[in-house]
């Protein structure tokens, strides 16, 4: 890539003021550093994954809001994890996270192990509990 | 303990272990750059391993795994490295003061999604980044991060969170320094040795997981996707490639533009015309690269199901693979007699 080609796309996407560096070679074929604020094809990828994580934690946050889950499921969800990923994180095993997405069972959990939740969410174990903020 | 500001420079990298390589030798007197590091490290690679899924997606990596550049870069430039992992996350952070109170900045190993300085969208459970941090006032830690334009800073919390995040791989609060440098460098063996490796394994891996083969092997998957998985999943793979090969700014040709910048450097450091050639030749292979993302890119965003633009695609892989696996051939079979 020559230098006077570096992209400098914009998305819809928050980047903030996030900058890349590019090696490029400059007119005389010599490899220099420039500045790239971004491109199309990664612009697409990135709000493709973003479109996909969204749509999941609505669809989560609509079983929770009915229901059929527990909140521990839409917070899985909102922070990018997943089942393994969020037992290692609770020192729990996998078949016990999923019983604590049950309703039923996560209005049984301990003090503690709301608190652990909450913990690895950053919420207070109140935002965990009250599910209303989740009702729009 | 009170503030610490190390007097250390930060240089804006394409790339996390590179950068901090660069950056924490170039503190040790050890002057080197970016793709020097990246080079000698033997950092260049491609992976397609299509059973170990990460998110459920194939996994497709355009470099080395996370800490072998900086095992290689190290021991083929004779630096002696401190490295070490806390199981107990208090002495993890006592390690890291200790350390910073001796004046000696610190690399470590943190998790991407607990960074709060980068923006969230770039923010996944990506668990091998690498910073350094420089110095400490109050409860935040002064951050030089490559990836970023300019140092940086965090609350201990946070630094916390992100050394012991959980998953594939565990940090483990993994922290690192040079403890002795080199008095000569032999420049020419640590490259020539560099390049052979990566020779190596570009183009003699008799597994078609690794190297030039797995390009192909990628292409022959690539062209059933959207017959195989569906339109959605195949453009979400697609779109995992796309993120790969940038990774960050790597000039959307997945290292290749760093790797060629590498060879660039070698060619003038050890005066090889031939050198200079396959620096060329690299360039050309990444700007066709380029163009795959981009082509790639549109894929997803038309979200088509057009069996042929996937076959077109699959197509460019199958022409990179082959520039490829003759240059690094080359280079593997003659680097040693210049």
């Amino acid at each position: 890539m020559k230098k006077n080609e570096v992209p400098q796309d914009i998305t819809k996407l928050d980047k903030g003021p996030m900058n890349w560096v590019n090696y490029v070679t400059d007119e005389n074929g010599n490899y220099t550093k420039e500045i790239s604020n971004g491109w199309e094809p990664e612009n697409i990828a990135l709000e493709q994954v973003w479109e996909d994580v969204n749509n999941n934690v609505e669809a989560t946050r609509q079983k929770v809001v009915n229901g059929e889950l527990s909140p521990i499921a839409y917070y899985l969800e909102k922070n990018l994890m997943d089942i393994p990923l969020l037992a290692s994180y609770v020192d729990k095993w996998q078949w016990q996270v999923k019983r604590h997405m049950k309703p039923e069972i996560f209005k049984t959990l301990s003090k503690e192990m709301l608190e652990k939740y909450a913990f690895v969410f950053k919420i207070s174990v109140e935002d965990l509990i009250n599910n209303s903020s989740l009702r729009k | 303990m009170s503030d610490i500001k190390l007097n250390f420079e930060h240089h804006h990298s394409a790339h996390c272990e590179n950068g901090v390589i660069s950056n924490l030798f170039k503190f040790n007197g050890l002057d080197i750059s970016e793709p020097m590091a990246f080079g000698i490290g033997s950092g260049l690679f491609f992976i397609h391993i299509p059973f170990i899924k990460v998110n459920g997606i194939p996994g497709t990596s355009y470099r080395i795994w996370p800490g072998q550049i900086f095992q290689r870069a190290s021991k083929r430039l004779g630096v002696k490295m401190y490295a070490d992992t806390f199981r107990n996350p208090k002495k993890g952070k006592e390690a890291l003061d200790a350390v910073l109170a001796k004046g000696i900045p610190v690399g470590l190993v943190v998790s991407v999604f607990y960074l709060p300085y980068l923006p969230e969208v770039f923010r996944f459970h990506f668990n091998a980044h690498n910073l350094v941090v420089y110095g400490k006032e109050g409860n935040e830690y002064l951050i030089s991060d490559p990836v970023m334009e300019h140092v940086t800073r965090i609350h201990e919390d946070d630094l916390m969170r992100a050394r012991y995040a959980k998953g594939t791989p565990e940090p483990m609060g993994k922290m690192y320094y040079p403890t002795e440098m080199p008095k000569e460098i032999d420049w020419k063996k640590a490259i020539v040795e560099g390049i052979y490796k990566t020779g190596y394994d570009m183009s003699h891996i008799p597994i078609p997981f690794f190297g030039s083969k797995a390009i192909r092997y990628l292409a022959s998957k690539l062209k059933d996707y959207p017959e195989k998985v569906g339109d959605r999943k195949a453009a979400l793979y697609l779109g995992n490639i796309i993120r790969m090969q940038e990774e960050i700014g790597t000039g959307g040709a997945g290292f290749r533009f760093v790797y060629a910048a590498f060879l660039h450097e070698s060619a003038k450091k050890l005066n090889s015309n031939w050198l200079q050639d396959k620096s060329i030749e690299l360039t050309k292979t990444g700007d066709l690269w380029r163009d795959f993302a981009f082509k790639a890119g549109r894929v997803c965003k038309n979200r088509s199901a057009d069996k042929t633009s996937y076959k077109d695609l699959s197509e460019i892989l199958i022409e990179c693979s082959h520039q490829e696996e003759k240059l690094f051939f080359e280079l593997h079979s003659k680097i040693r007699t210049i």
